[in-house]
């Protein structure tokens, strides 16, 4: 499973890139990607929307199920990857590039803390 | 038999396009024997087994006294006083029971689900690579029964609508004759494959698409239902009273119009405007053949028609749908 060093990890599978803390990017890992398969369809937020570390931020579904996706930290929505509404399929295909989904500008740095690194988020996918 | 193994959808294509293996040791395997054991099957399966002969089976459903399913099963005739019936894993106690209580005596009830292990083997690609592995043991015709040493048992039935076959043998080699299988090229398919594969035929789920509320004319499957059998089957007066009255509800194919999610069980049905409830979904998927979202679900008559326009609701925004032809594909 693909792993990039530079993100950081969800317990719930969510990835953020925060090189930006204004507008940082999130997506699925590449385990969760696996796991789900078959990505078809994806809700996303809208744009300006406040959200809560935790908060059910969208919705993904493969054809087996329906899931949530959780914001990894809290912020405001200021972009969403209008392209995946359409066609999801770069979720599966490419997860860290062309599959990240929503951008948050950060309303609290600290909170990347608790997430994990890439070395401890293979140990929990291991 | 896990949710997956590759993916749903590759899953499903390879039954589709070639041939796939379902592990099914899950369903349940009953066998009735006795002199009289026609004529008692016969009282509470609505098909009728007077069409059959050896090594013939038909699908057919048992019903309680309201005429609501118990369950849905193939049976086969194996000789004339001896039945092999595929039931339901989630029913064989309640089948069980129900068939024991009405039995005469001098009829038996095996319940052998404990010692067959099953596989469902379909797809176009099924019956020339079973030729490959076991040129020895031919299948028998469509809808057919063969039994050969050792307990193997061959069955050309299925549950994809697609060419195939089911073998039921002890538990204990089933694992080889996956391998074995899997080895001469079918994919290994789950569960979540097994009911995209059905719900595009329309073949209904039991639990989901039939239930004890439902009569089989209600769901559609009258074809399996015969009325004028004397004497008649358990149910049969609430299904004649039906068909005198005409029905309330009728279980009806529903695809979406557009781009939505996939619809699932349990979703609400709507009317064009998004208003009034007039069903559930009792089913429901994306299609891997068609793309799009397909379900069924009991609507009032009235709204049955192909083509009416309704709204499915995901998460309390309604979605346009409409009522279209079974099979889906």
């Amino acid at each position: 499973m693909n792993v990039p060093d530079h993100l950081r990890y969800s317990d719930s599978h969510e990835w953020i890139d925060a090189t930006d803390s204004a507008a940082a990017s999130m997506g699925i890992s590449d385990h969760a990607q696996a796991e789900l398969t078959d990505v078809v369809y994806l809700e996303l937020p809208e744009v300006g929307r406040v959200v809560k570390k935790g908060d059910a931020i969208a919705v993904i579904e493969s054809v087996k199920a329906a899931n949530d996706i959780y914001a990894p930290v809290s912020g405001e929505v200021v972009e969403v990857n209008e392209a995946l509404a359409e066609a999801p399929e770069p979720v599966n295909e490419d997860p860290y590039g062309g599959g990240w989904m929503i951008k948050i500008k950060l309303s609290d740095s600290s909170e990347l803390e608790s997430l994990h690194d890439a070395g401890s988020y293979r140990e929990q996918i291991s | 038999m896990p949710i997956q193994y590759e993916g749903i959808v590759t899953e499903h294509r390879a039954v589709r396009e070639s041939v796939g293996v379902f592990d099914i040791s899950h369903m349940g395997e009953l066998v009735v024997s006795g002199e009289e054991s026609e004529a008692a099957l016969n009282r509470l399966l609505t098909n009728d087994l007077a069409l059959l002969e050896d090594g013939e089976g038909q699908y057919t459903l048992m019903l309680n006294e309201e005429g609501g399913v118990i369950d849905d099963l193939i049976v086969y005739r194996t000789a004339p006083d001896r039945f092999f019936l595929v039931v339901n894993a989630s029913k064989i106690e309640e089948d069980v029971a129900w068939i024991k209580k009405h039995l005469p005596a001098g009829v038996s009830l095996e319940d052998q689900s404990e010692i067959f292990g099953a596989l469902a083997v379909q797809g176009p690609d099924a019956v020339t690579l079973w030729e490959r592995l076991e040129s020895r043991k031919p299948l028998p015709p469509k809808n057919g029964i063969v039994e050969y040493e050792g307990g193997l048992i061959l069955c050309r039935t299925g549950y994809t609508g697609e060419d195939g076959f089911e073998l039921f043998s002890p538990a204990n080699p089933i694992g080889d004759w996956f391998d074995r299988l899997v080895s001469g090229g079918a994919k290994p398919c789950g569960l979540g494959a097994r009911d995209t594969l059905r719900l595009e035929k329309g073949f209904p789920l039991n639990g989901s698409d039939l239930d004890d509320k439902h009569t089989p004319l209600e769901a559609g499957l009258g074809f399996f239902v015969k009325l004028e059998k004397d004497p008649a089957f358990i149910g049969a007066e609430v299904l004649v009273r039906q068909k005198e009255e005409g029905l309330n509800e009728r279980l009806v194919a529903i695809a979406m119009t557009g781009k939505a999610p996939p619809p699932r069980h349990g979703y609400e049905v709507r009317d064009e405007e998004g208003e009034k409830l007039l069903g559930e979904l009792t089913s429901g998927s994306l299609s891997p053949g068609l793309g799009l979202g397909i379900g069924m679900a009991y609507l009032p008559v009235a709204q049955t028609k192909i083509g009416t326009p309704l709204c499915i609701m995901v998460r309390d925004r309604s979605f346009p749908a409409h009522v279209v032809k079974k099979p889906f594909v």
